[in-house]
């Protein structure tokens, strides 16, 4: 069960077993003169094998969000915790290590590098792993399978649809076994159909092989996939 | 070893670019290696040469003949253990551009006195036994496609006709630095070409102790000081660094142009590794948000710098090496002028040195991206 809270009081009594705890986050933004809060005292957690959905017009901070808790920026004031370890305090060297073990990404576009044939680009976080070649091969066999994708493993970006294209880039984003998923608007340059698709996997992947996931959606419909649906407006967090 | 696959298809991606950046090095290190190859030629010229054997020149100049009679005196020059004489004979063969040096040389004073020409024992005598035989330098015969026994036709220049020679020998020098591109020929056929007017251009003096060099020159040159052909009198590797001094300052001016190259080449590999880069902003923030390091980044864009200088200079090195092996037409002009191993090594070097600082400021600028907003460029 995951609890989305207003106040930062509600977060300060999470269980021992929660997997994010994000307590009273702020993000601020200095362009010049001018000054961008983006987020606003935000505190909520998440549980394991939990399905989030975070919600929100454009420009309410949601992938601000996203990237803060990946560990791709730093709060201007509050703490992030995954898994029981403090990110807001790692140097980008932790970071960068931290990120490899325990976090999967899902972007809107994709972004598989064109130059890599469907199976190099789920290959690549392995590469930063001790993992021989053989244990490579077999990680990334086993990815592409989840996606059902084994069969274009040597196609590249180009030589795949945009649903395609958003399977490989999950099967990247779980072959390492991450602690969690987090997916920015995973279906958002996608048709209805191949959207669909894609959430079931999402969802599939959460119910069978219980991963924790975090998604970022404009979208009602996608979000309803999750377990939980959380609103960002204006930099607030609302139930 | 993990990342040599990314390396390589980052560098396929833009194959035009990629094609031309090698090109462009390899045209660099390819002026480097044969621009050095002439630095190092005209150094080891002047080390050519021996300090036991002294040369007599007409004071005048170099295109100045000395009379035979100074042949006597010279002989009789205390420390002076044999003497020998010989003159440009400048003819052509086929036309100007299969140029090489010919020398008409009192054949058997000469030959004892420069025993680093090696000639098997039955040449020298086939050679010595016929007035218009010649001893030619292996390259030569390798240039020309030249065989023992093979008559050879010379135009004379400033002694006109054609005149015929006999290949009965073939030297080898015990240093390719010492020439293998020359033309032997008896000094009494020229002699005769010349209709008896013709005097020896130069004479060698064989010393007992070649400590007594400088003492030995200066009583010779004294002794004709007065005379109608006065002399100048020098060791021959003297002479021989004085000639080389005669090109001017050409090495430094050659280090000056090797500078602009590397620095005109330098410029277009970092621009193209720049624009390399600048493209792939967004796939390096990718690789961040995967858990790539700075270093890891800083390491694959410098690793594609340095792959690509270094293959364009393989290839202009090996160029290089390959036109101006032993035996190439350049060394009738510049003895010795081949790409020896040690300027393979510093266009190597050179490569690798303009890999890296080439695609330091690109390599740099991926490792401290944002990835957010490297992200963000797309998204």
């Amino acid at each position: 069960m995951s609890h989305a809270a207003e106040s930062s009081s509600s977060s300060a009594v999470a269980s021992t077993s929660t997997l994010v705890e994000v307590r009273d986050v702020t993000k601020t933004f200095f362009r010049g003169a001018e000054t961008l809060e983006v987020l606003i005292h935000v505190d909520f957690h998440m549980q394991p094998g939990e399905f989030l959905a975070l919600m929100g017009p454009s420009g309410s901070g949601k992938s601000t969000l996203l990237n803060l808790v990946a560990g791709l920026d730093q709060p201007t004031s509050g703490t992030i915790q995954v898994n029981g370890v403090e990110v807001t305090t790692m140097s980008a060297r932790q970071l960068a290590t931290w990120r490899s073990r325990h976090i999967g990404f899902v972007f809107q576009f994709y972004n598989l590098l064109p130059v890599l044939t469907a199976y190099q680009n789920v290959e690549l976080p392995l590469l930063l792993t001790g993992l021989s070649k053989k244990e490579r091969r077999e990680h990334v066999s086993t990815a592409l399978d989840v996606v059902g994708l084994n069969d274009r493993a040597k196609h590249y970006p180009r030589q795949l649809s945009g649903g395609e294209s958003q399977r490989v880039g999950i099967a990247r984003a779980i072959v390492s076994d991450p602690t969690i998923v987090l997916a920015d608007e995973p279906t958002g340059d996608l048709d209805a159909k191949s959207a669909d698709e894609i959430l079931t996997l999402l969802q599939r992947l959460n119910q069978e092989f219980s991963k924790t996931i975090m998604m970022v959606t404009h979208d009602a419909h996608a979000a309803e996939r999750a377990h939980e649906v959380m609103l960002l407006d204006k930099g607030v967090l609302r139930r | 070893m993990k990342y040599a696959r990314l390396i390589w298809v980052n560098l396929l991606r833009n194959k035009l670019r990629t094609l031309l950046t090698v090109l462009s090095v390899c045209v660099a290190l390819f002026l480097f290696s044969t621009l050095r190859s002439v630095i190092t030629a005209l150094d080891a010229a002047t080390e050519v040469g021996s300090e036991a054997r002294l040369m007599t020149l007409s004071a005048t100049g170099i295109t100045f003949l000395l009379p035979q009679a100074h042949y006597n005196r010279l002989v009789a020059v205390e420390g002076v253990r044999s003497v020998s004489w010989a003159n440009w004979f400048g003819a052509i063969y086929i036309d100007e551009s299969n140029f090489f040096a010919q020398f008409a040389v009192d054949a058997e004073s000469y030959f004892a006195m420069y025993p680093e020409l090696r000639v098997p024992e039955d040449q020298m005598e086939a050679f010595m036994a016929e007035r218009t035989a010649a001893i030619v330098g292996n390259g030569l015969m390798r240039r020309f496609g030249w065989r023992l026994g093979q008559t050879v036709v010379l135009q004379g220049t400033f002694l006109p006709g054609d005149y015929e020679f006999t290949i009965r020998g073939v030297y080898t020098p015990d240093d390719p630095s010492l020439g293998e591109e020359l033309f032997y020929l008896h000094y009494d056929y020229m002699y005769e070409a010349a209709r008896d007017q013709l005097s020896p251009g130069w004479f060698i003096l064989q010393l007992d102790d070649p400590t007594e060099a400088a003492a030995i020159s200066q009583r010779i040159d004294a002794m004709f000081e007065n005379s109608s052909n006065p002399t100048k009198t020098q060791t021959e590797k003297a002479l021989n660094a004085e000639f080389i001094t005669m090109f001017g300052n050409v090495a430094q001016l050659v280090r000056t142009i090797g500078l602009a190259v590397f620095f005109a080449i330098l410029l277009v590999a970092a621009n193209t590794m720049m624009m390399a880069a600048r493209e792939r902003v967004n796939e390096h923030g990718v690789l961040k948000a995967l858990g790539f390091q700075n270093g890891q980044l800083f390491g694959i864009v410098l690793a594609e710098s340095v792959v690509i200088t270094v293959i364009g200079g393989v290839i202009g090195i090996g160029a290089a090496w390959y036109l101006f092996r032993p035996g190439n037409p350049m060394t009738s002009f510049i003895q010795g002028f081949t790409v020896r191993t040690e300027t393979v090594w510093y266009g190597l070097v050179i490569a690798v040195v303009l890999g890296i600082v080439s695609g330091l400021v690109p390599a740099w600028q991926a490792a401290r991206l944002s990835v957010v907003q490297a992200l963000r460029r797309v998204a």
